[in-house]
């Protein structure tokens, strides 16, 4: 009921100034310009975002156009033997309601650690079914193509569901995905737990473009504007305020990586290391000239880098970007660890938008040397939940 | 049946805060009628089942949740809230889930380990005030499950009051591996 350490408040009063801000990508107004001043007790000048909120009901689930969190932990779950359209609307039911009391920053129904709840920081939690349960929802889904140079591991693959829990803070985090897998378990197993990480909140400027494993600057063209997110995310195969998800891991082979030089490495990629400008020059949004050549007359940027061979002549072959870096211990690998990239993207339409392109990637990438995709799903998105109650199905057959 | 899962349960006219699972299950409704929903209960209100006596209308239930039993005993919690300037006391309960149900308290037994038994006198909730009903305190006890209550589902239970009235409320069924407290038959009634 009343969440201890958080007035209801300044819960609301938080989340209604980070609404505010999502359009404008300032989320709670961070600025460097603290960045030089002491802060410590009694401090104004370390801002606390512990308390900041992202609305849990509306048209659309928060998850997707919601500017990212540092965390994220995907969770893939598969409907238990017997499991049929029945005990998945009780599933949502149940994993909604989760969803919407921790969001704001509330204890769960029976929650046995009420006071993890307290810290919503921007929490959210996006549902999504696959190509088997999509069905039962009266929508179709086809199932990603295999591409040549993928390396799938089933236990990277296709599940019945998938739950992006999302959140500046890990013990958050944790705790959500644990309330969510406790309610879940009685009608589904968990294939994966998908756990990623950005830049800790407060490191660097709100909507700066993510850095990947590899050092790169990852994601600079991505879908923006209010014009391109409304025709290329939305209106998907549960309707208006519905859409694909493609989940993809990549593995980074940073042992091979650590063998290219800086030049090779910009080569691949077609942008500079340093500021993730394009190799023939300006900023990071600065437009690439595909067409530049050097004093040898060899394009600038080479007709197989990564950014080259990415874009489509067809502007509708574009969708949301929303990926997280991976790194996870791993005793096969030479130092240890394994790392990469959790790459989940929102389309409209999936096959249409976002296949053409990775097929062009996988036929030739230079960065595909490095790179190497383990786990494949696609999801569809469900539509929100406008005022309370769990996500939507309408519809669902048996 | 007695759980009515894909339906919208009666609400109880201060019911604050069952709405989010309510609401899907009503969404439902619509869409899964072939799925065996029962028959209504002639309640739209929720109300209507008692004698329109300030007590009622003053008794609520907040977050109601219960324990998931395939069969044998569980138990329902939630908080019991009073608007009204008067204490109402609950002296009963019953639901279609149980064919027997208790008024519990979880005590302190003769070796120290905390043990259940039936709460003399019912259910005081102050004026103005709660009464929380929690695993390891103060609970719904029902004591023979005749169908399995799978989470999820909504299960809708009766309050009698002192007086006379009575108040009903549904709860959401949910996965619990605590709330394992002794059970003492016989102590207390």
């Amino acid at each position: 009921m009343t969440a201890p350490g958080w007035s209801r408040r300044s819960v609301l009063r938080n989340g209604a100034l980070v609404t505010a801000g999502v359009g404008v990508g300032t989320g709670a107004g961070l600025a460097g310009a603290h960045l030089s001043r002491p802060s410590g007790p009694g401090s104004d000048v370390e801002r606390l975002h512990g308390g900041l909120v992202e609305p849990f009901h509306g048209q659309r689930q928060a998850g997707v156009e919601t500017p990212p969190q540092a965390h994220l932990s995907l969770v893939g779950l598969d409907l238990r033997d017997g499991a049929g359209a029945q005990e998945l609307a009780l599933l949502l039911g149940l994993l909604g309601d989760d969803a919407a009391r921790l969001s704001a920053g509330e204890p769960a129904l029976a929650d046995t650690e009420p006071e993890l709840a307290t810290v919503p920081s921007r929490l959210t939690v996006t549902f999504g079914l696959g190509p088997r349960a999509a069905a039962w929802a009266g929508a179709t889904l086809e199932p990603l193509p295999d591409f040549p140079g993928d390396r799938l591991d089933p236990a990277w693959g296709q599940t019945d569901l998938v739950v992006q829990v999302c959140a500046e803070d890990p013990l958050t985090l944790a705790h959500t995905r644990r309330v969510l897998l406790k309610d879940a378990a009685a009608y589904t197993t968990t294939r994966w737990v998908q756990d990623g990480y950005r830049r800790a909140r407060g490191s660097e400027a709100v909507g700066a473009t993510m850095r990947n494993v590899m050092g790169q600057v990852d994601g600079t063209v991505n879908v923006r504007e209010r014009a391109d997110l409304e025709p290329l995310v939305w209106d998907g195969p549960l309707g208006a305020h519905s859409t694909t998800m493609v989940v993809r891991r990549i593995r980074a082979d940073m042992a091979g990586w650590d063998k290219v030089d800086r030049a090779g490495k910009e080569l691949a990629v077609g942008r500079r290391l340093a500021d993730g400008a394009p190799l023939t020059g300006g900023s990071e949004k600065t437009e690439p000239d595909f067409e530049a050549e050097d004093d040898l007359g060899f394009p600038v940027i080479d007709a197989a880098s990564h950014i080259r061979r990415a874009r489509s002549d067809d502007p509708t072959e574009r969708f949301l970007r929303r990926a997280y870096n991976y790194t996870v211990p791993d005793t096969g690998q030479p130092l240890g660890e394994d790392s990469g990239l959790v790459f989940i993207a929102y389309a409209a339409d999936a096959q249409r938008q976002f296949v053409p392109v990775q097929q062009r990637l996988a036929d030739l990438d230079r960065l595909n040397a490095w790179v190497t995709t383990i786990g494949s799903a696609v999801y569809v998105v469900l539509p929100g939940t406008p005022t309370s109650g769990a996500p939507v199905v309408r519809g669902l057959t048996t | 049946m007695h759980t009515t899962p894909l339906r919208a349960p009666a609400r109880p006219a201060r019911l604050r805060r069952v709405g989010t699972v309510a609401a899907i299950s009503a969404a439902l409704a619509l869409s899964l009628s072939a799925c065996g929903s029962t028959s209504d209960t002639g309640s739209d209100t929720g109300s209507d089942a008692a004698p329109a006596s300030a007590d009622t209308t003053a008794l609520g239930v907040s977050d109601p949740w219960v324990k998931s039993a395939d069969s044998g005993m569980t138990a329902a919690f939630g908080t019991l809230t009073n608007d009204g300037d008067q204490d109402v006391v609950v002296t009963g309960v019953t639901s279609e889930a149980s064919p027997t149900m208790e008024l519990h308290e979880t005590v302190a037994g003769d070796g120290g380990a905390m043990q259940m038994q039936e709460k003399q006198g019912g259910f005081t909730v102050p004026a103005g005030g709660e009464l929380e009903l929690t695993p390891g305190g103060n609970h719904l006890m029902l004591m023979d499950v005749s169908q399995p209550l799978r989470p999820g589902e909504e299960v809708t239970f009766t309050l009698d009051l002192e007086g006379g009235g009575t108040q009903e409320f549904s709860a959401v069924v949910k996965d619990f591996s605590g709330a394992d407290e002794k059970y003492a038959p016989g102590h207390g009634s």
